[in-house]
């Protein structure tokens, strides 16, 4: 499949989510019960984005040693946590990572 | 001033400081794009076209990870997933209004809008035009996420690779995260589905990693959840 046949059916996967609920939906279809799992989602997906990037290096191996991006990470989650801010959280987890390797 | 374009202005100006972390965001989708060798064009498509953040960071990760194009979308398909939350909850609101108004909405619900018009709606359960709060949010994210993806097409011509700004990619959805990281379920959660994409990052075939650490994990929130209840913190 190439590259925009491909990026058009992301396109359509990603507006049917958003439409499919709202379309079809009339009010209360969806119990709290399952409000409530779908409220993981991100928890449940976010991770396996955010763990590989950081452990696995590039030639696809699992890196724990000398691995600068466990260090600034945890850094990342620490100022996160205190200042519940999304651009803090990057900035700063980014500028450990700097710090980490060139200076 | 008439009613429609107000509350349309007021979606403007409830969604513009949760802008400030699109714009990094997008600069370096932009950047990344370019680096893995996506064309221009591509790029600006990708970003008309899905309107998404998480699903087009996850397509570039597993792009240049070799995944076949069955994996990828379903990877998309599972990121996406939370919009059928949004939908949702926003679907009592939205449910008379005709289909071309909900075709159009339906493509500006992002993140952001989504947070700030839930609560415009619940205060304003009565106003028909209300729909316009959630297209004035979702058109200034719209706006934000093409011009810094333009911006990160530019920059990504320019920024030597060495700065590993594929570290940023990572450190944004742990943002996006950072919340959940004080609730105990979460973060089981994210530890677990976490663990099993590292650990099955090359044993998982087809680079389905993804899918499968975000099934588990979800598992595991409905196995906590029947047990403990209300999330606490």
């Amino acid at each position: 499949m190439s590259n925009l046949a491909l990026i058009i059916y992301c396109g359509l996967i990603t507006f049917l989510t958003r439409f499919s609920m709202i379309a079809v939906l009339k009010k209360e279809m969806f119990n709290n019960r399952i409000r409530e799992v779908l409220s993981y989602v991100p928890s449940a997906i976010f991770p396996a984005i955010i763990f590989p990037g950081i452990f696995i290096n590039t030639n696809g191996g699992l890196d724990l040693e000398n691995n600068p991006k466990i260090l600034a990470s945890i850094i990342a989650i620490i100022v996160g946590i205190y200042t519940k801010n999304i651009l803090a959280t990057i900035f700063l987890g980014l500028a450990a990572y700097w710090f980490i390797i060139f200076v | 001033m008439n009613d429609k374009l107000k509350i349309f202005l007021t979606g403007v100006k409830d969604t513009s400081p949760l802008m400030v972390p699109v714009v990094p965001f997008g600069i370096i989708f932009g950047v990344l794009a370019i680096d893995l060798g996506l064309t221009p064009i591509t790029t600006i498509a990708m970003s008309i076209i899905i309107f998404g953040g998480a699903s087009q960071i996850i397509f570039l990760q597993l792009i240049s990870a070799g995944a076949s194009s069955l994996v990828i979308l379903s990877s998309v398909g599972a990121v996406n997933s939370r919009h059928l939350l949004y939908g949702t909850v926003l679907s009592e609101h939205l449910s008379d209004l005709n289909l071309t108004w909900k075709i159009i909405v339906s493509y500006f619900l992002v993140d952001q809008a989504f947070a700030v018009s839930n609560t415009y709606f619940k205060k304003n359960k009565q106003d028909k035009h209300k729909h316009f709060h959630l297209i004035g949010g979702g058109l200034n994210c719209w706006i934000i996420w093409q011009i810094t993806t333009i911006i990160g097409i530019y920059l990504g011509s320019i920024i030597p690779e060495k700065l590993g700004l594929t570290f940023a990619i990572p450190l944004t959805f742990l943002a996006l995260l950072i919340n959940d990281f004080r609730k105990i379920i979460n973060l089981i959660v994210i530890i677990i589905s976490g663990s099993i994409a590292t650990l099955g990052y090359e044993i998982i075939p087809f680079k389905a990693y993804v899918i499968v650490a975000a099934t588990a994990g979800l598992l595991v929130a409905i196995i906590l959840t029947k047990f403990f209840g209300k999330n606490y913190e």
